[in-house]
């Protein structure tokens, strides 16, 4: 989130697209009821079911799965054509007056540069013009025909409501009302946000959904804003922290890429990741990646690390490609991959095309499993008939499963979905002998660290050497594994405007991330948490409940990162002369010598408003961006492809162009395409989702959620049942063409069929928590169904729009 | 006198009784349920966070025992932390059956190991899977472990093992499993917000 849960009650209008909180994060909803309750504000629900969110929504407009980005498409359009837009806030704020390369083109749905053999993008011509100054080239006017205004004009004129009725199903009527309310916000003392989670991240296209509203918030000078952003309500409880952490393939923790294999020069490295301003008076932050990374190298090996060996540069693998989970599960299918440790993970349940991911364990050497509870993945080779068809005789995988604390039995932080970091304690000892998560990698590391010392053995220079100066090194203490991620000073840190002056001493812990330093007299873990345990203690144990400026931002309540600031971007809540668009919602402010107020300046705090340093400070312009230059697989303007099993078989925009059909930069192995299933066949769009009794695959093991959900079903609309002789209550079979469920079908108004592109589409809703695990009724791994390919940029897989059949299963008559 | 539930609990933890202070006419805002009182008064109150979805409301575990060396804690209760800024005290479906969690019959209690071929399941002690572990992964690594690629840059990476990473663990446990991970040359490596 941009913003955090408690701010969504300054909003005007909430849209909830893509997500469901009213079901799915239920206690944050409140904020939603909250502001309709105190402040009048209006909610807008678009979804293809009318969920419990909906229900209490201003406006519900139904969806086709899988169409977002030509409903927000439209919504571009609608608000370029009726000049509804923030003027002074696109013009300052973003790069809408910005020159873009005249050799940049997007012809029926390919953007310039496309080789469809590799089926990637070659992104050299999707820049801006630069002048021999180096800077970006400006037309204030907005006029130019190769500015980004003008681009985007052109671009979305084909967005009508009609073209967003006949791709979505959405009645032009209900479009319409919600793109007027849309830009009613546009006015400077009007903020909407919106709320968002899976339902836009789980397709091919789920990154470009994304930024397609992120677009829209800029465009009506929504970002920065009290009561505006956009707002990602993810999932786990640390999910967040987890992401931060970067306990992914291509990034290091605080999102520091990854070198690649031609990246064998350490200050290359270094340069390519500290981009110069593009702009005259931009602070461009991430030229501060030195100070971040060589600290980092310093936390994890300590002395080890050098200027002369490059703070151990080339101890940090190298990357020749990513190998996210779905790259990761091809590879073992394959029979690439020995060893396999999947810690408090379900892949079984929760990666797509179970059949796939259980032939992929079959052939591995090794598995490990760290859980709290007994899961579908470590149980993979047992036999449970129709639900989990194996013969464990044939099944060669050596399975470790290794019993790990709950929540309840340990202590730590979680950041939560408004990034805050909240530490918790621990109230009671785990069941039998299960270890804290920190107790069973020290245990597995511990036992690798003492073979290498004996043996020798594959470069064993980075595990003899990691830095390990724990009290407790076979459990280490989440206060120490905390101090360490925040970070301290290995000698004295001085104040570079007075050298004479020390910011901290030898051993001290650092305050914030400015005192990261690049010549390895500070380490930190992660430079975005550095200061959340300073000299002054444990700061995200902090349980202060005074909230000074009322509008909920409660600022001694945990630590947020980034310098504990609750409201990203907040310079852009200011006009062009430092004063608050909404003085009602102010939250800093320029007082003629600097930036102050109830939140933490996003900006550095004595830059004058005139000095016109952008509130972005991330990029080297300074500005938010409508084009998204070369940072996105499939372009620098989202466009509507289909998912990659179509309703339609054609791409309503691009209906002569097989090339459009599907979003042109998604990477999909051979065999997984092979599995993909045609209209023709299966004809029903399939959209999996939650219950708000229910998490994931996790609660089938809680007594009481099962006893409230007890059994699978599937959800489908009135007009579709009748069409197929199904009850409410009948026994019936969903597949694709990678498996099958069985389930009890419940027949509902909340789904309906859609006119689509001269078609009527019908949804089936798939609720995903059963499995062959648990003290629930057992059911059947909702994966079976899904099919194994994900967005081109994050690698999400489609679990929200895919095709199905359905029939119903004869009752036999007991004789 | 305004109190909001949490404190009228906690000024009446320290008097007679609670409806004392009731009948002077200092009620809480909301109806008092004295059972739960009674039930709760001599149980440990330890803040914590729901583990489940990222709006990670405020938690509050109720223990028995009361710390001495040979107690044993027990929790008991569970209910939303009343003076968190976002769950203020209330809890969701989920939330509300965490109890249930905390104590289900599917935790695991030991460490186990499935041989191959086989259907089931044998105890082993925490010694013997960290040492046949480390043993595996060893193996594996020295194996395979990558110095130079084709074109002879170094690249240090270990492509024949993976590991996938929980987004319910602790910003702590993240913390460590990243410097292992990354310390042996990992690099298919992900967790659940890819998913």
């Amino acid at each position: 989130m941009t913003n955090h849960w408690v701010d969504i009650k300054n909003a005007d209008l909430i849209i909830i697209m893509g997500g469901n909180a009213a079901e799915a994060h239920p206690c944050g909803f409140k904020w939603v009821t909250e502001a309709k309750a105190h402040r009048g504000a209006r909610l807008i629900v678009v979804d293809p079911r009318f969920n419990r969110s909906a229900a209490v929504a201003d406006v519900y407009a139904p969806i086709r799965s899988g169409s977002d980005i030509a409903f927000l498409g439209g919504v571009i359009h609608y608000l370029l054509s009726n000049d509804k837009i923030h003027h002074e806030y696109v013009r300052n704020f973003t790069n809408a007056a910005y020159l873009v390369r005249e050799d940049f083109d997007f012809n029926d749905g390919i953007f310039s540069g496309y080789d469809a053999d590799k089926r990637q993008y070659d992104r050299e011509t999707w820049d801006y013009q630069l002048g021999d100054d180096g800077y970006v080239q400006i037309d204030d006017t907005m006029t130019h025909p190769r500015c980004v205004h003008q681009l985007m004009k052109q671009h979305y004129s084909r967005y009508t409501p009609e073209v967003v009725s006949n791709v979505c199903g959405t009645p032009k009527e209900d479009f319409l009302k919600i793109a007027e309310m849309i830009a009613e916000t546009s006015a400077t003392d009007k903020v909407m946000t919106i709320l968002y989670a899976l339902g836009w991240t789980q397709h091919t296209t789920g990154s470009q959904n994304i930024r397609s509203m992120a677009m829209i918030q800029l465009l009506l000078g929504n970002i920065g804003r009290v009561g505006g952003g956009v707002n990602a309500l993810r999932g786990h409880s640390n999910v967040q922290g987890i992401t931060d952490m970067n306990l992914v393939t291509n990034v290091l923790p605080g999102y520091l890429r990854l070198a690649s294999d031609k990246e064998q020069d350490f200050q290359g490295y270094l340069d390519a990741r500290s981009p110069k301003p593009l702009r005259p008076n931009q602070i461009s932050y991430w030229q501060n990646f030195p100070n971040f990374w060589v600290s980092l190298a310093k936390a994890f090996y300590g002395d080890a690390a050098t200027p002369e060996n490059n703070f151990c540069y080339d101890w940090f693998p190298k990357l020749d490609q990513p190998y996210d989970v779905l790259h990761m599960f091809e590879r073992m299918h394959q029979g690439q991959m020995n060893g396999f440790i999947s810690q408090g993970f379900n892949p079984l349940a929760s990666v797509p095309c179970v059949r796939k991911v259980h032939e992929g364990l079959s052939k591995l050497k090794y598995l490990v499993v760290i859980d709290p509870l007994v899961t579908e993945t470590s149980e993979f080779w047992r036999d449970m008939g129709d639900y989990n068809e194996a013969t464990p005789a044939d099944i060669q995988t050596e399975v470790f499963r290794l019993p790990s604390t709950c929540f309840a039995e340990e202590a730590g932080s979680y950041s939560n979905s408004s990034r805050t970091l909240q530490w918790h304690w621990k109230a009671a000892d785990p069941p039998g002998d299960a270890k804290t998560d920190t107790g069973i990698i020290a245990g597995i590391f511990y036992g690798l660290r003492r073979l290498y010392e004996q043996e020798g053995g594959a470069f064993p220079d980075p595990i003899v050497n990691l830095s390990w100066d724990y009290d407790h090194p076979l459990e280490p203490s989440a206060e120490d594994l905390a101090r360490e991620f925040s970070g301290s000073a290995l000698v004295d840190v001085a104040d570079p405007k007075d050298p004479t002056q020390t910011l901290a001493k030898a051993g001290e812990q650092l305050s914030g991330f400015g005192q990261l330093r690049n010549d390895g007299s500070t380490a930190c873990g992660n430079w975005l948490y550095c200061g959340s345990w300073s000299e002054a203690g444990n700061l995200m144990a902090k349980r202060g409940t005074n909230d000074p400026s009322g509008l909920g931002f409660y600022p001694d309540w945990g630590y947020t990162w980034p310098a504990n600031r609750r409201v990203l971007y907040n310079r852009a809540n200011c006009d062009m002369q430092g004063q608050p668009w909404d003085p009602t919602r102010a939250t800093i402010h320029w007082n003629g010598q600097q930036w102050v107020g109830n939140d933490v300046p996003d900006m550095r705090l004595t830059a004058a408003p005139e000095e016109d340093v952008g509130p972005f400070i991330m990029h080297p312009d300074g500005v938010g961006h409508l084009f998204a230059l070369k940072s996105m697989a499939e372009g620098p303007l989202p466009e509507h492809y289909e998912p990659f099993e179509t309703p339609l078989g054609v791409n309503p925009m691009h209906p002569d162009n097989p090339l459009a059909l599907n979003n042109p930069a998604t990477r999909i192995f051979p065999n997984d395409r092979e599995q993909l299933g045609g209209p023709d066949e299966y004809p029903y769009v399939a959209t999996t989702y939650r219950l708000t009794e229910h998490f994931h695959y996790w609660t089938k093991n809680v007594l009481l959620n099962s006893i409230l959900q007890p059994s699978q079903f599937i959800e489908m609309g009135e007009e579709l049942a009748a069409e197929k002789g199904i009850k409410n209550g009948d026994q019936v079979k969903v597949f694709s063409k990678r498996g099958y469920i069985r389930a009890v079908a419940v027949v509902t108004k909340r789904l309906r069929g859609l006119a689509v592109n001269g078609r009527t589409v019908h949804t089936i809703g798939i609720p995903i928590h059963w499995g062959f695990i648990g003290v629930a009724q057992k059911g059947y791994l909702a994966n079976r169904l899904t099919p194994f390919v994900g967005d081109a940029n994050a690698q999400t897989p489609e679990f929200k729009a895919f095709l199905v059949n359905i029939e119903k299963i004869p009752t036999t008559t007991a004789v | 006198m305004d109190l909001s539930r949490r404190q009228f609990f906690k000024v009446c933890g320290t008097c007679a009784g609670a409806t004392s202070l009731a009948m002077l006419g200092f009620s809480p805002n909301e109806a008092l349920a004295e059972a739960r009182t009674f039930k709760l008064a001599h149980t440990t109150e330890t803040r914590n966070t729901c583990p489940y979805c990222s709006v990670s409301c405020g938690v509050l575990l109720y223990s028995l025992g009361d710390g001495s060396k040979n107690a044993q804690a027990a929790i008991i209760h569970v209910e939303g932390d009343p003076d968190h800024p976002v769950n203020r005290g209330t809890l969701c479906p989920k939330g509300a059956g965490l109890l249930d969690f905390i104590h289900s019959e599917n935790r695991l209690q030991h460490p186990e190991f499935r041989a191959a071929g086989s259907d089931e399941w044998q105890r082993i002690s925490w010694d013997e899977a960290f040492t046949r572990i480390a043993r595996h992964m060893k193996d594996d690594r020295d194996a395979n472990f990558i110095e130079n690629n084709d074109t002879g840059e170094t690249v240090n990476r270990w492509l024949s093992a993976g590991m996938l990473a929980s987004s319910a663990a602790s910003n702590e446990t993240g913390w460590l499993t990243v410097k292992m991970a990354r310390s042996l040359g990992l690099v298919a490596l992900d967790n659940q917000a890819r998913i």
